[in-house]
C-alpha cells in the first residue's frame, strides 16, 4: 500500500517535539548563536523527550524499537526549532545508534544502558576530516590491526562535545574500508583541540578537532567486535539524519519568510501579493515537500530492508543539501535588507543551511 | 494511517501488463505517427479498448474500482491505479496515451460537475463495444489561463427550453475523435464551457454537453504541433448550437453562483496529478534511455561519492534521478489524497508544478548530454523532449499552478494574489 500519513504514535511524538522546538529551541536560537553556548537545561529538556531512549529495546535499558521513519519525522520537527540545539540533544545518538545497528552484543550491553540512563551525557562520534575531498568511504584517518591491538592515526574535525565526551566513536580507514572504533577519553595519543571549531554557522554547538597520534585500543573496541561491521547502513542512517535536519531548517526559513511576506508592505500591497515573491514561496514549499517525500521513502526502505536503501539515502541526502540552500537563501531574499541583519532569524538559517553540504555525520536516524 | 511505499498488488500486477503494451504496441509505431501527424493508430486504439473492456475497466482510463470482498478490504486506490497506468502508458508514448479511448477530460467534467442522472446519461457510453471519446473545451483564442475571460455565450430559448451556444474554442484535445463521426468510433461528445451571464464573471460560467454531430458545430482545423502529434488538437466554432436544457451540467438552476466555476476547478484538482503522471512517464523514458546510452559507452554513475568527486555527467544524472523520484512521490501523494477523500488542491498543484519543471529539464538535459544521439530523429529521445514540453503548459501552466500553490499556502484569494 501507498500511504503518506504518520501513524498516531508518530503524530503524538511530532507534537511533543514541536512544542519543544517552538517554545524552547526557536525562542532561544538567536541568543545561543550569539553567546556561542547551549544551556545544559535546554539540552536536557530535549533529551527528556526520549528520541534515543525510544530507539533502544528494553533489554538494553530503553523502551522501544528503532524506527528510521519515526526518527526522520522527529528530527525534522526538532531541527525546525534550531539546528545547533538539535544536534546537541542528539549527539549521544551518534555514538549509540551505530552500536545499536552494528555493535557486538558485548558493546551493546556495555554502552547502551549507561548512555540512556538519566540525564544527557556526552558520547560522540568523529567522521569528518578537514579536506576538500572528504569522503566517508575513503577516509584519511587510518586504522591498523596488530594482533590484539588497533592503532589509529589521523585527525578528525567538527566533533561535537569531544572535550567532555567519555567515549568517541572514531571512523577510520581499515584497508580501504570505513570502520568505527570506540576510543575512550583517556587514551594515550588522543588529543582534543583547546579551541572550539569556528564555523560559518552552528556557533552555539561546541565542536572540536580531534587528533589521534598512534592511539592504541584493544580489538574488542572495533565496532561490531573483532570481525567489524558493515558501514553502509550506518552511512545511510547518517545521510537520512542529515536530510531530515535539512528539512527542518528549510521549513523554519520558509515559515518565517511566508509570515513576513504577509506582513511587509511595498507599493501599496503586501509583498506576498507580488508574484515574484509568491512564486519564490510556492517553489520553496514544493521543493521541501519533494525532498521530504524522498527522505520518507528512503527511511521506509531502511526500515524494511529494501535492496536499494543505500542509493535511496544518498539521493535523498544529495537532494536535501541543494534544497536547503535554495530555500534558506530565498528566506533571506524575501526579508530583503532586514534579512541580512542578525537580529532577524533567516540569516542564521542560511548559514546553517549551507553546512549540510559538509556536515555529514552530525545527525543519525 | 502510516507511512508506506509498497505498491499495492493490483497496481504492481497492472504495471507488468502495461509495460508490455508500451513496449509492443506503442514504442514500435511512435515515430511513424509522429511523422504522419494526423493519422490515427487504429491498432493501438482498438487494442486498448478491447483490453480495457476485458479487464473490466470499461470507460477507458477512469477511476474504476470493483467493490472489495472479504478480508481484502483496504483503502480505495482508484486514483493511484489510474496515475500509475498513465505514467506507464506515457512512458510508452504520451501522445498515444492521450488518445486512449474513453471519456478523457470531457467525462472528467461530467463526473465532477454533473448530477447523478447526467452521469448515468452521458458516461455509460464509454462501456460500449466500440471506442468512444469525449473532450473538454475551455480555452478560446482570447482566454487561456484566464478562464473567466471566456466569451462563448449560452442563452436559454424559453420557447423550446434549449440552450443556444455561440463562440469559438481552440486547443481541444481529442476534439476531432469526440465530435467527428468516424465509422470505427462510438458517438462521443464535447463539454463546452460558456457564460450564461457575461456580467457575472465566474459566477456565470457553466458547462454544456454537446453531442457529436450537433448542428452548428464545426471543426475548423487540427493544429500542427511541436510534439504529442498523434493526439488531435482541434479548433472548434459554435454557431447557434442548440442543446437541451438538461445538458447543462449541475443542478438545473440559472442562479448566479460559483458552482459552475467550482466544477471546473474541482476537475483540475482531480486531473492535475494525472497530467503530472503523464509527464513523468516521458521523463522516465528519457532518463532510462540516457543511462542506457551512457552505460553502453562505458560511463558509470558512482552513487555514494561526495559531489566534489563526481564528474559533471554523474552530477547531472544523479540530479535528474532526485527530481524524477521526488516528483513521482508528490504525484502519488496527491492521488492518494484524492482516493482518501482528503482535499488536495495544494498537493495537486504542487505535483503539477514539480512535474512540469522536472519533465522539461530532464528531457532537455538528456538531449544535450547525448549530443547528436539526442538530436537525431533516429532515436526517440528528441521526440520525448518535444512531447514533454506540453506538461508545463496544459491543465494550468507552470505559472498558474505556482499561483494556486502560493494562494493555498498564503491563504489568499484570487483577488489578493493575481
Ligand atoms: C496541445 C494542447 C492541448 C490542449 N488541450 C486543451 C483541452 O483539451 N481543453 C482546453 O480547454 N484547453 C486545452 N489546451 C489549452 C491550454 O490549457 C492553454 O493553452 C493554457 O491554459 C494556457 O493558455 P494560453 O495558451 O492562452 O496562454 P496564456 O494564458 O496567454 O499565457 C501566456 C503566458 O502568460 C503566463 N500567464 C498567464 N496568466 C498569468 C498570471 N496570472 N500570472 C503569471 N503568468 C501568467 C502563462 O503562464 C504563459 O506563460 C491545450 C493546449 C495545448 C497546447
Amino acid at each position: 500500500m501507498y500511504s503518506f500519513e504518520p501513524n498516531e504514535e508518530q503524530q503524538m511524538l511530532i507534537d511533543a517535539v514541536n512544542k519543544y522546538a517552538e517554545n524552547d529551541l526557536r525562542a532561544s536560537a538567536h541568543e545561543n548563536e550569539e553567546n556561542k553556548e547551549l544551556p545544559k537545561k535546554l539540552i536536557n529538556k530535549g533529551w527528556e523527550i526520549g528520541l534515543l531512549q525510544a530507539s533502544i529495546p528494553e533489554s538494553y535499558g530503553g523502551f522501544g524499537e528503532r524506527n528510521a521513519a519515526t526518527n526522520v519525522l522527529a528530527l525534522e520537527e526538532m531541527a525546525y526549532g534550531d539546528l545547533a540545539g538539535t544536534l546537541a540533544v542528539l549527539t549521544p545518538s551518534l555514538f549509540a545508534t551505530p552500536i545499536l545497528l552494528a555493535g557486538s552484543e558485548e558493546q551493546k550491553k556495555n554502552y547502551l544502558p549507561k548512555i540512556i540512563a538519566g540525564e544527557w551525557s556526552p558520547y560522540t562520534a568523529a567522521l569528518i576530516e578537514m579536506s576538500f575531498d572528504f569522503d566517508p568511504n575513503a577516509l584519511k584517518t587510518t586504522a591498523e590491526i596488530n594482533q590484539d591491538e588497533i592503532t589509529l592515526k589521523g585527525e578528525k574535525a567538527f566533533v561535537p562535545y569531544a572535550k567532555e565526551a567519555h567515549e568517541i566513536l572514531v571512523y577510520a580507514n581499515l584497508n580501504g574500508v570505513t570502520q568505527g572504533f570506540i576510543v575512550p577519553e583517556d587514551s594515550v595519543g588522543l588529543s582534543i583541540s583547546e579551541e572550539r571549531e569556528k564555523l560559518m554557522g552552528l556557533n552555539a554547538l561546541p565542536m572540536y578537532r580531534v587528533k589521534l597520534d598512534d592511539v592504541k585500543i584493544p580489538v574488542a573496541n572495533r565496532l561490531g567486535g573483532a570481525s567489524g561491521h558493515d558501514f553502509e547502513l550506518i552511512l545511510a542512517s547518517l545521510r537520512l539524519g542529515s536530510a531530515s535536519a535539512a528539512l527542518g531548517v528549510a521549513k523554519s526559513s520558509f515559515e518565517y519568510a511566508k509570515n513576513y511576506a504577509k506582513e511587509r508592505e511595498a507599493f501599496g500591497v503586501k509583498i506576498a501579493q507580488k508574484q515574484a515573491v509568491a512564486f519564490m514561496l510556492a517553489e520553496m514549499r514544493t521543493e521541501i515537500e519533494a525532498m521530504r517525500l524522498l527522505t520518507w521513502e528512503a527511511a521506509w526502505k531502511l526500515d524494511n530492508n529494501k535492496e536499494d536503501i543505500c542509493v535511496a539515502a544518498y539521493l535523498a541526502h544529495t537532494g536535501a543539501v541543494d534544497m536547503v540552500m535554495m530555500v534558506t537563501d530565498r528566506g533571506v531574499q524575501i526579508y530583503g535588507g532586514h534579512g541580512y541583519i542578525r537580529e532577524n532569524p533567516v540569516e542564521l538559517l542560511m548559514r546553517n543551511g549551507r553546512g549540510f553540504a559538509m556536515l555529514l555525520g552530525l545527525a543519525i536516524v | 494511517m502510516t507511512i508506506e511505499f509498497e505498491a499495492p498488488k493490483p497496481i504492481a500486477n497492472q504495471q507488468v501488463m502495461l509495460k508490455t503494451v508500451a513496449e509492443n504496441m506503442m514504442r514500435p509505431i511512435s515515430r511513424e505517427f509522429d511523422e504522419n501527424e494526423h493519422d490515427i493508430p487504429w491498432s493501438y486504439v482498438e487494442f486498448m479498448h478491447m483490453a480495457m473492456k476485458a479487464a473490466g475497466g470499461g470507460g477507458g482510463l477512469t477511476v474504476t474500482e470493483k467493490p472489495q470482498e472479504g478480508d481484502e478490504k483496504r483503502p480505495p486506490i482508484g486514483y493511484q491505479k489510474l496515475a500509475t497506468q498513465i505514467e506507464m502508458l506515457a512512458w510508452g508514448d504520451v501522445g498515444m496515451y492521450l488518445i486512449t479511448p474513453g471519456g478523457g477530460l470531457g467525462a472528467a467534467a461530467v463526473a465532477a460537475a454533473g448530477t447523478p442522472e447526467q452521469k448515468e446519461k452521458f458516461l455509460t457510453r464509454f462501456n460500449s463495444d466500440i471506442p468512444t471519446y469525449a473532450a473538454m473545451c475551455m480555452t478560446e483564442p482570447g482566454a487561456g489561463s484566464d478562464t473567466s475571460a471566456i466569451r462563448t455565450r449560452a442563452v436559454l430559448d424559453e420557447k423550446t427550453n434549449e440552450w443556444v451556444i455561440n463562440g469559438e474554442k481552440i486547443f481541444v484535445t481529442g476534439g476531432d475523435k469526440s465530435f467527428t463521426e468516424y465509422e470505427k468510433l462510438g458517438k462521443g461528445f464535447i463539454v463546452v464551457w460558456a457564460s450564461i451571464d457575461p456580467t457575472a464573471g465566474r459566477a456565470g460560467m457553466r458547462a454544456f454537453v454537446v453531442e457529436s454531430g450537433t448542428a452548428g458545430v464545426k471543426i475548423n482545423k487540427l493544429e500542427k504541433k511541436m510534439g504529442i502529434r498523434v493526439s488531435d488538437t482541434a479548433a472548434i466554432s459554435l454557431v447557434d448550437v442548440r442543446v437541451p436544457f438538461e445538458n447543462m451540467l449541475g443542478s438545473a438552476t440559472v442562479e448566479k453562483n460559483n458552482t459552475g466555476f467550482r466544477g471546473a476547478m474541482a476537475t483540475f484538482d482531480a486531473t492535475r496529478p494525472l497530467v503530472a503522471a503523464s509527464g513523468l512517464g516521458v521523463a522516465r523514458a528519457a532518463l532510462e534511455f540516457l543511462k542506457e546510452k551512457l552505460e553502453e559507452n562505458g560511463v558509470k554513475i558512482h552513487y555514494g561519492l561526495p559531489r566534489q568527486k563526481l564528474s559533471n555527467i554523474e552530477r547531472e544524472v544523479i540530479d535528474m534521478e532526485i527530481m524524477l523520484k521526488s516528483a513521482w512521490l508528490m504525484t502519488l501523494k496527491a492521488v492518494w489524497m484524492a482516493d482518501n477523500k482528503k482535499s488536495n488542491a495544494l498537493e495537486s498543484s504542487m505535483s503539477k508544478v514539480k512535474a512540469g519543471d522536472v519533465t522539461t529539464k530532464i528531457t532537455q538535459k538528456a538531449v544535450e548530454i547525448l549530443g547528436p544521439i539526442g538530436y537525431s530523429r533516429e532515436f526517440l529521445l528528441e521526440k520525448w523532449m518535444r512531447d514533454a514540453k506540453i506538461t508545463d503548459i496544459y491543465e494550468g501552466t507552470g505559472q498558474i499552478n505556482r499561483l494556486v500553490v502560493a494562494r493555498q499556502i498564503l491563504g489568499y484569494s484570487g483577488k489578493e494574489l493575481r
